[in-house]
């Protein structure tokens, strides 16, 4: 696996860890209510799990399994993936901090939304080329 | 593959097809005329999915097919791996029998159930983690 796979499966797991410790949180008070505003938690639940969690790690095994290139560089614009997986990060984490704070529709919840476009896009355009058959060019 | 992939997948795919009737019945309540608490299944359904048919069919491909952890343990720990796969899937159950009788009832008394299947989902992802972490690596 190569090192940038090995950084965006680990954040993921990561991520796993947190999404899943929040949800238990939730449930558990669902069940016995020593927190009644266990709904606080509901964005940032949400967040770590379809975002941090799901979408990061389909990214991370892509960028693992998909052909390479036969000639260097074997994994294509590099650069391109990690700038994708720092700007995903940087968006999850301020969509997290900003739907906290002041709810979905705040401003840095807005700007994290942004940031995790821009990091789909720039993954869409880094994997576009090594979508094609195996031992080709 | 692996027994116990195969068990992650067939659990999977028979929860995606759960999680897809239970979605249909919530849409197709009004319509239909099915009771009531048909439309309390949203939280169900939605976990149906993310956790019966998405994660538990990552955490039985990625057991199979991640690289090795040793020669002598390849898929690292073995009971590790069938413990997951109990727990997340009795903690799923537990919610799904559980989350609809509390919400039609809260004074039902049933509120453990949540409570054991938030610990046992939780200890699920958590070992999910440790079996998996270090066969994340660079070759
Ligand atoms: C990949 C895994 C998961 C995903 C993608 C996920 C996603 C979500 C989403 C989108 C919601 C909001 C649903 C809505 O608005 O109706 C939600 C709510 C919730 N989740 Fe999860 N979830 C996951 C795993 C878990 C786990 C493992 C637990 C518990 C151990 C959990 C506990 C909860 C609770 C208690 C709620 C609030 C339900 C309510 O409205 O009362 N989730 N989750």
């Amino acid at each position: 696996m190569p090192r940038l796979a090995v950084w965006i499966v680990r954040t993921a797991l990561i991520y796993l860890g947190c999404g899943f410790t929040v949800g238990g949180y939730m449930l558990l008070n669902k069940g016995l209510r020593l927190d009644p505003n266990f709904l606080t938690w509901v964005y940032m639940h949400e967040e770590l799990l379809l975002i941090g969690w799901m979408l990061q790690f389909v990214i991370g095994v892509a960028f693992w399994i998909l052909p390479r290139f036969m000639t260097a560089p074997k994994y294509g614009a590099i650069e391109l993936a990690w700038a994708g997986y720092i700007v995903l990060n940087m968006g999850v984490l301020t969509t997290i901090v900003g739907t906290w704070i002041e709810g979905p529709g705040s401003a840095a919840a807005l700007i994290g939304r942004g940031l995790e476009i821009v990091a789909a896009a720039t993954f869409a355009i880094y994997m576009w080329p090594r979508v094609r058959p195996f031992l080709v060019g | 593959m692996p027994p116990l992939t195969r068990y992650f997948i067939k659990a999977s795919l028979i929860y995606l097809v759960s999680a897809l009737l239970v979605g249909g019945a919530a849409l197709a309540r009004a319509p239909l005329g099915l009771p009531s608490w048909v439309g309390l299944l949203q939280p169900v359904y939605y976990h149906l999915l993310m956790v019966g048919w998405v994660t538990q069919m990552i955490f039985g491909v990625a057991y199979w097919m991640f690289p090795k952890f040793s020669k002598t343990e390849p898929r690292r720990s073995v009971p590790l791996g069938w413990a997951i796969f109990i727990t997340l899937n009795i903690g799923l159950l537990l919610r799904v029998v559980g989350e609809p009788l509390v919400t039609l009832n809260p004074a039902s008394g049933l509120g453990w159930m949540l409570a054991v299947s938030a610990v046992l989902q939780w200890i699920a992802g958590f070992g999910f983690i440790v079996n998996t972490w270090a066969r994340v690596k660079e070759r």
